[in-house]
């Protein structure tokens, strides 16, 4: 087809500069993963990746719950349990959280909204070799030096004394904050896109208010990530430099305020819980409707709590120091701000409820892990509102309570959503379902697993156990609730298991299925499965809120479901209209060099943790070699009339 | 067909048993156990506002998440298509006026609840005045708590075991050790006070202090912990709150303004001169150690180092000998030495643990492996 | 299926380097929109060092005897340092100016002149972090070196960055690689380049005008 060479270019340079690396081409075969700027292609390695640390974070968990089964347990040391327990939280939280946001955003928005793929293909494949090898960054750490061990938030000044005298063994907090840093810049950039994608990309016809819900929170949570993780930044910045270069930022002895870390890693932390389940949100607002074959209740209220949400959740960042001595006009404001933020939350919880009502209600799994989230996010929103009474947070806060809340929300809700997710989009990425009966098996187990594990944490909270502690003495009467909480997680793992055993035999033996399997309302259900790499043959025209649905059904005076006679496309093979040539979409071509500029950032890293200032020399220079390339790099092949882009 | 709902029911009736099993579990007695660190059995007026406050919305929560739940079940189950069938459904785009009802009335609910919540963050926060108020220093330390009474004809300085008399409001200042000589660029880090039967916790940060008040209604010892991560005796960092009458506790204030032995003696008994004790611990009554624990009614103490061994001579002597194998305490720079492996033996360790029980106790009584021939 | 009309733009992805702004749903190009989204996000990366720098101004320990910012300070010095990275701003846009009317040498002279402004404050930067190292002021010595050092340190790792690009920009240049429809190139180096310099107005302003009692 066209060569790669740049047939406008003037001098020999260039040229040459083509020629040491040349730009990938295939779109198929192993390799071209590693190049692709393909959304869904990028979208499945996310979600691969982000699975693989749900279960070494899983596994991290295991090992916890089994040094807490029994009083004095001898499982773990006090140093290795405070690295796991540090580990869990970042990777749940950096490793699977956003990172599955990103996944099913990449998948589904282009999609959903009838684009071809994001606004910034190259700019999506950085984003997720940053989040690889920032992973990896991370993990490294067990075997250079020591894991984090100063918990997922990393309160200063337990973290920011410095490496020889600090209060923290190991080095491992220098590989905490520069790697949270350098997830950070994958975060970043991939917001940008989605929301120059959703702002831009949309297909003739598609309004904001006439895309999906998921599409919705996906913009919600772009803006939160986008204005998020500067103040983040910020802080690991200050704790690396009090760390390594002596500044006093948290440093209380000589003038340094503690809080300060708290208020800027909060102000982060609260808008980051948001960032973490909007997109479980979405993707129950997606499932609900197409098993109760009714659109989703109050479209526009639960658009509206979700941008709500949003906004709110900048006011509430304190309510994580309530115990922190901030003064009563500051908790009484905060615990208020918080108690309003509940109002919008159950608001989405109640037009899901009556999105089902009066639906003909399919329990396929999907829907039962949609309905799982539902009951369970509940009972974490309702521990949350009990942590807004600011005098009861105050027994509340540090205790099991609180990780009962939180993991109710964040397994309970966003897991249980993803894997959700997972069943309901499975048969259009893949072309084939997840067997049924696993799936049924996997729900279940997992909602007793889940809990066995987390309910009785409620209680020994309450009852004096703080969190946080790698071992507790006998006689509390804590034994019986731990070792039950033990049993749960593996149970939980079980699930997990079975899981996995479902992706590996659908792989093998799974049924095939059509374009919509699941008789859907979303433009994705419109093309074949798996969808080609144009995604769209024509770009369609939207006239409506599920405008897809619209064309299998129409309603009748009554407001009841008719069903259209030339609805939707029945066979596969009217999907794509006559006399398409695919050869006439351009997409952009593979590249290396966000995999190059990528490739820098942990060799900054490893620089800056062992002050290696020639390492980071070297990836810096690496950094600018990469971008570089990649500015002058066209986003397709050249084509005659000299098309250049991002 | 008819298989599969029968099947279905009887997996969600396994499921509801499994989950009715592990809520009626966790719950056991309504309160819990009675060990001393319960919040649901408060034993202060100040512990017992705050179950006051949080009991009623614990049931309206308990309420509306059940109302949920089963809302989500019945919805599930109840409009259940029919394999096979194909329900005209009638398409519901929304509600106005349910949209307004189920927004208001949550915000009802929650601006009801605001009004005790905002009214009891004030009543907390509130000093205690009045010439029968206790007030105590509170130092957060790597791991263990330093207690210093501040009034008048007090001036106790002791560790972990915090005596109060009942029915008085003692009003704490927490703070963490601050570092000297000057110029010194490390307060300590953050840690939270937490005796859950007679109030909330209380974060203690460096270069803050904050206040915290405790009342106890009757006498009884009553437990806490540090509540926010420290390092790696975090779990290991515990203490007790002794109430007693307030004739009990004058004669307690009193033998502890006493000392058992002189500060030599003391010194001489744990020989000093090889061990530098003195340069970490206190031997005199009212002083605090440099970084570590006044040792001049150690005994008195029901248990030490944090609170996690009870005082006997077993325990006592094995951590002279080597108390980092008895608690994680890393490349902390100051910190209870591994004397072992600086030469001493077990029995100069336990001559020394023999010493601390007699010289240290207001009562002493030595233990049988002390009485030697 | 719907019948769509299908243009040889829209089929495309994403909308071509020059002035396709009709074809995104806002009407602005995507590299427009995107760099304004990013630079949104640095103003709050600057604004919580800012703020820190604000909170933290006075509350050194008694023991700290390091130099204070009024013994440290040169305020017409760094006066003179910030014109000049003002009149970078001035240049940068003659060299969109240029680009746009198709005067490529005018584009060239203008970027390197905006290089060489930029290279000229940090010149100045590098100046006085050596003389206020001299006179005593350390990262650590107080709050006063934490906060200055760290904030005005990341500002100008942001304007090195912006001079590399400028650089490279003008590299492009001389190649032939940058014709007058790639324009939006150099706007978005510019935006960049104009953002750069409004922070530094915030920080002069916080750290060199506002009295420290």
């Amino acid at each position: 087809m066209t060569t790669v060479e740049d047939t406008t270019a003037i001098v020999q340079a260039p040229e040459r500069r083509v020629r040491i690396l040349e730009r990938p081409q295939a779109t198929t075969g192993k390799f071209s993963w590693v190049t692709t700027v393909d959304h869904k292609k990028i979208a499945i390695m996310y979600a691969t990746l982000a699975l693989f640390f749900f279960c070494v974070g899983g596994i991290e968990a295991l090992f916890i719950r089994l040094q807490l089964a029994q009083p004095n347990g001898t499982i773990l040391s006090a140093a290795r349990y405070n690295e796991f327990f540090t580990m869990h939280g970042t990777t749940m939280v950096f490793l699977l959280g956003m990172p599955i946001a990103a996944a099913f955003g990449n998948y589904l928005v282009p999609l959903m909204i009838g684009a071809r793929d994001v606004a910034f293909p190259r700019l999506n494949m950085l984003g997720f070799w940053v989040f690889a090898f920032g992973g990896f960054f991370l993990y490294s750490s067990f075997a250079l030096g020591g894991a984090p061990n100063g918990g997922w938030f990393g309160y200063a000044p337990l973290t920011s004394t410095p490496l020889a005298n600090g209060y923290l063994p190991g080095r491992g907090t220098d590989f905490w904050t520069v790697g949270l840093i350098m997830l950070g810049i994958g975060s970043v950039a991939t917001a940008v896109n989605f929301l120059v994608t959703i702002l831009n990309l949309r297909a003739p016809g598609m309004t904001m208010m006439r895309m999906p819900v998921f599409v919705w929170m996906m913009l919600v949570i772009a803006f939160l990530t986008l204005f998020a993780m500067p103040p983040v930044t910020a802080a690991l910045i200050m704790v690396f430099m009090d760390r390594n270069f002596h500044t006093n930022f948290f440093n209380a002895a000589a003038g340094g305020d503690p809080l300060m870390y708290q208020n800027l890693f909060w102000i982060f932390g609260h808008p980051e819980v948001y960032i973490l389940i909007l997109p479980g949100m979405g993707i129950v607002s997606e499932i609900l409707p197409v098993f109760s074959r009714k659109p989703l209740f109050g479209y526009r209220v639960v658009v509206m709590s979700g941008i709500a949400i949003g906004f709110l959740g900048w006011g509430v960042w304190a309510h994580h120091m309530f115990a922190s001595g901030l003064g009563p006009i500051a908790v009484s404001a905060f615990g208020l701000s918080t108690m309003l933020i509940a109002i919008p939350t159950g608001v989405k919880i109640f037009n899901w409820l009556a999105t089902v009502w009066g639906g003909a209600v399919r329990l396929r799994t999907p829907m039962l892990f949609a309905l799982g989230f539902i009951a369970q996010f509940t009972i974490g929103g309702l521990s949350g509102v009990m942590h807004s009474i600011v005098p009861s947070d105050t027994q509340q806060t540090d205790t099991y309570f609180v990780v009962a809340h939180f993991h109710y929300v964040l397994f309970g809700g966003l897991v249980f959503a993803v894997f959700g997710g997972f069943y309901y989009w499975w048969p259009k990425v893949f072309g084939k379902m997840l067997n049924e009966k696993m799936g049924k098996l996997n729900f279940w187990l997992m909602v007793i697993g889940f809990n066995l594990t987390f309910f009785p944490m409620h209680f020994l909270g309450f009852e004096g156990q703080p969190r946080r502690t790698y071992t507790y003495p006998s006689g509390m009467g804590w034994d019986t609730l731990n070792l039950l909480a033990t049993i749960g997680a593996f149970i939980i793992a079980m699930s997990v298991l079975v899981f996995l055993v479902n992706v590996i035999f659908t792989a093998r033996r799974g049924e095939k299925v059509g374009h919509d399997p699941w008789d859907a309302r979303t433009l994705e259900w419109s093309i074949p499965s798996p969808p080609p790499e144009y995604n769209f043959a024509v770009v369609p025209v939207v006239t409506s809120l599920d405008d897809y649905w619209h064309h299998k059904y129409t309603e009748d005076d009554e407001g009841r479901l008719v069903k259209l006679p030339t609805g939707g496309a029945g066979e596969e093979e009217e999907l794509i209209p006559a006399g398409f040539d695919p050869h006439s979409i351009h997409m952009p071509s593979p590249s290396y060099w966000p995999l190059i500029f990528a490739m820098a950032l942990p060799i900054m890293g490893y620089g800056f943790v062992f002050k290696n200032w020639y390492l980071l020399a070297v990836g810096v220079v690496i950094a600018f070699f990469g971008l570089n390339g990649w500015a002058i790099e066209p986003s397709t092949d050249p084509e005659p009339s000299g098309t250049e882009a991002h | 067909m008819l298989d599969r709902t029968h099947r279905f029911r009887r997996a969600g009736a396994a499921a509801a048993v499994a989950i009715a099993a592990v809520t009626l579990a966790s719950c056991g007695d309504s309160t819990g156990p009675n060990n001393k660190q319960n919040a649901l059995r408060p034993q202060g007026t100040y512990a017992r506002t705050i179950l006051h406050l949080t009991l009623p919305f614990f049931w309206i929560a308990v309420v509306i998440g059940l109302g949920v739940i089963g809302g989500t079940i019945f919805v599930a189950l109840r409009f259940r298509e029919k394999p096979g069938e194909e329900r005209a459904v009638t398409q519901v785009h929304g509600n106005t006026v349910l949209e307004i009802s189920w927004t208001i009335i949550p915000a009802v609910i929650l601006a009801v609840m605001a009004v005790p919540t905002v009214a009891t963050i004030f009543s907390l926060a509130k000093k205690p005045t009045g010439p029968n108020v206790v007030h105590v220093t509170v130092t957060a330390r790597q791991w263990w708590w330093e207690f210093h009474y501040d009034d008048p004809g007090n001036g106790i300085e002791t560790a972990n075991e915090l005596h109060i008399p009942v029915g008085v409001p003692i009003s704490l200042t927490l703070e963490t050790p601050k570092c000297s000589p000057a110029p010194c660029y490390l307060d300590g880090v953050n840690h939270s006070f937490w005796i859950p039967e007679l109030n909330g916790k209380k974060d203690v940060i460096p270069g803050r202090e904050q206040f915290l008040k405790l009342e106890a209604d009757k006498a009884g010892t009553y437990l806490g912990q540090c509540a926010e991560y420290c390092g790696l005796s975090h779990a290991n960092m515990r203490m007790r709150v002794v109430a007693e009458t307030p004739s009990d506790y004058a004669a307690w204030v009193a033998s502890q303004l006493k000392p058992v032995a002189t500060e030599d003696a003391l010194k001489a008994g744990v020989d000093n001169t090889t061990w530098a004790c003195a340069s970490c611990h206190s031997f005199k009554v009212g002083v605090a150690g440099v970084v570590a624990p006044n040792l001049t009614h150690l005994a008195d103490r029901t248990a030490f180092a944090g609170d996690t061994y009870l005082m006997n001579y077993d325990n006592l002597w094995k951590w002279v000998y080597d108390a980092p194998s008895r608690k994680p305490m890393g490349n902390l720079s100051q910190h209870m030495p591994n004397f072992s492996a600086a030469g001493m033996t077990q029995a100069e360790a336990q001559k020394i643990a023999c010493f601390l029980l007699t010289n240290t106790a207001t009562n002493p009584s030595s233990p049988p492996e002390c009485v030697k021939s | 299926m719907a019948q769509a009309v299908v243009t040889a733009g829209s089929s495309a992805v994403a909308p071509h380097g020059g002035d396709h702004s009709h074809d995104t749903n806002t009407g602005v190009s995507n590299s427009k929109l995107g760099i304004w989204l990013f630079l949104s996000s640095e103003a709050l990366f600057f604004g919580a060092f800012i703020s820190t720098y604000f909170l933290y101004r006075g509350r050194d320990a008694q023991f700290l005897k390091g130099p204070t910012p009024d013994k440290l300070l040169n305020i017409p010095f760094t006066s003179v340092t910030s014109f000049v990275l003002l009149m970078s701003s001035l240049t940068m846009v003659l060299a969109l100016a240029a680009i746009q009317r198709g005067d490529h040498r005018r584009l060239r002279i203008w970027l390197l002149a905006t290089a060489l402004f930029g290279a000229t404050f940090i010149g100045g930067q590098v100046y006085e972090f050596t003389e206020f190292y001299r006179k005593g002021l350390h990262l650590g010595t107080n709050m006063f070196g934490t906060t200055f050092f760290v904030l005005t340190g990341l500002h100008g790792a942001h304007v090195t960055i912006g001079i590399i690009w400028l650089l490279l920009l003008w590299g492009r240049s001389m190649q032939g690689r940058l014709p007058a429809e790639k324009s939006e190139a150099i706007e978005i180096a510019g935006l960049y380049w104009h953002f750069v310099d409004v922070v530094w107005i915030f920080i002069f302003t916080a750290i060199y005008l506002i009295p420290t009692h």
